[in-house]
């Protein structure tokens, strides 16, 4: 018995240990790559209203795909739930157009993370930086997990010590045996 | 160790009430994103006057006084809200109020306040609402306060209430004019 869960602990303290590494992959809000993807692929479609970028769009695919990898990250201040690339609020269009013009004059995605984050703070940013007022959103769920995890380790370890009466018994099978072939666990026959 | 047992999720109830009762008392907006802007100087623009498109204010015409820029437009439904509390304010001469007239069209803009009373000192004609992102606005109406250093030094996001212009308006034109 006891052996059985010194292996279940184990096999759970494997799985925990590959859960954190699988949630760095992904922050929580960042949205998926795909989407900004998608969006380039459908975009002189939906950038054909907007007179001053029209032109520019068709005869600039590359620059549109750095311009909607950039916004793809970016909140739209407007509906906050989706992104500058996504959304179709008037200043969602606009900062679109803007992006496209300081790409033009050679801006970096760095600079124009700047020059949002000018204006609109950390608030715009699905990735934003690490410090004092943003360690709660990304240390949060590490220390919930590492707290859920100690106790999970504290109350198995705790059972593991406790004595084969403590537990209910196993059922019986209507030959009067247990359902469990006992020969297989040696802790029980003392 | 017994009651610790009981205590622990009585305690973790407790402080999530906690944050739900802070969400709900402070009447908190989630729109009212905090502006980065405060406290630094305001944006450079150089804007024609709504009523006189031959002339120019720019940034540095304001240096020296202690003045309102208020960010409208006549699509603008909340403005039609705010609008008679600005007049009204207007009457007090409290401090100069400029109007940011924000991606809009001359003739419906001049429409507007001529129907609704114009409480402006001037409006700047913001056509492409370039000055309006430079200023990081995000939500028709929204207000500034720029001290004699144009520096930004108050913002309100949507509707500047009574409430507003009496407890946070005037306390701090007393302490820049002060």
């Amino acid at each position: 018995m006891a052996e059985v869960r010194r292996r279940l602990l184990a096999a759970l303290l494997a799985v925990a240990a590959a859960v954190p590494a699988a949630a760095a992959e992904a922050p929580a809000s960042a949205p998926p790559a795909a989407s900004a993807a998608s969006i380039a692929a459908s975009a002189p479609a939906t950038v054909k209203f907007e007179a001053p970028g029209a032109r520019l769009t068709a005869a600039d695919p590359a620059l549109e795909a750095r311009m909607l990898a950039i916004t793809g990250e970016l909140r739209c201040l407007v509906c906050q739930n989706q992104t500058i690339a996504d959304s179709h609020a008037d200043l969602a269009v606009d900062l679109r157009q803007q992006v496209r013009e300081l790409l033009q004059k050679g801006r970096t995605p760095e600079q124009i993370r700047q020059y949002m984050t000018d204006r609109y703070g950390d608030f715009v940013l699905y990735r934003p930086p690490l410090k004092a007022s943003t360690a709660v959103l990304w240390l949060g769920p590490a220390v919930l997990l590492a707290i859920a995890l100690l106790a999970l380790v504290l109350v198995i370890r705790k059972r593991a010590r406790l004595a084969d009466d403590q537990f209910e018994p196993e059922p019986m099978l209507d030959d009067g045996t247990e359902a469990v072939d006992a020969s297989a666990r040696p802790g029980t026959l003392a | 160790m017994k009651a610790l047992k009981f205590l622990i999720p009585l305690l973790i109830f407790i402080v999530l009430a906690g944050f739900c009762a802070y969400a709900l008392v402070q009447n908190h907006d989630p729109h009212e994103v905090p502006s980065p802007l405060i406290d630094k100087p305001a944006p450079e623009f150089a804007l024609t006057r709504l009523d006189q498109p031959g002339q120019t204010i720019r940034r540095a015409d304001m240096l020296g006084k202690v003045w309102m820029l208020n960010v409208w437009a006549s699509w603008c439904e909340a403005c039609r809200d705010e609008h008679p509390y600005l007049v009204e304010f207007a009457k007090l001469k409290a401090l100069p109020i400029y109007g940011l007239d924000y991606k809009d069209q001359r003739e419906p803009a001049q429409a507007w306040l001529a129907e609704r009373g114009n409480p402006y000192d001037a409006s700047l004609f913001d056509a492409n609402g370039r000055v309006g992102i430079d200023f990081g606005v995000y939500g028709v109406p929204e207000t500034f306060i720029i001290d004699k250093q144009g520096v930004i030094r108050f913002k309100k996001i949507g509707v500047l209430t009574p409430e507003v212009l009496r407890d946070d308006v005037l306390p701090l034109l007393r302490k820049l004019n002060g």
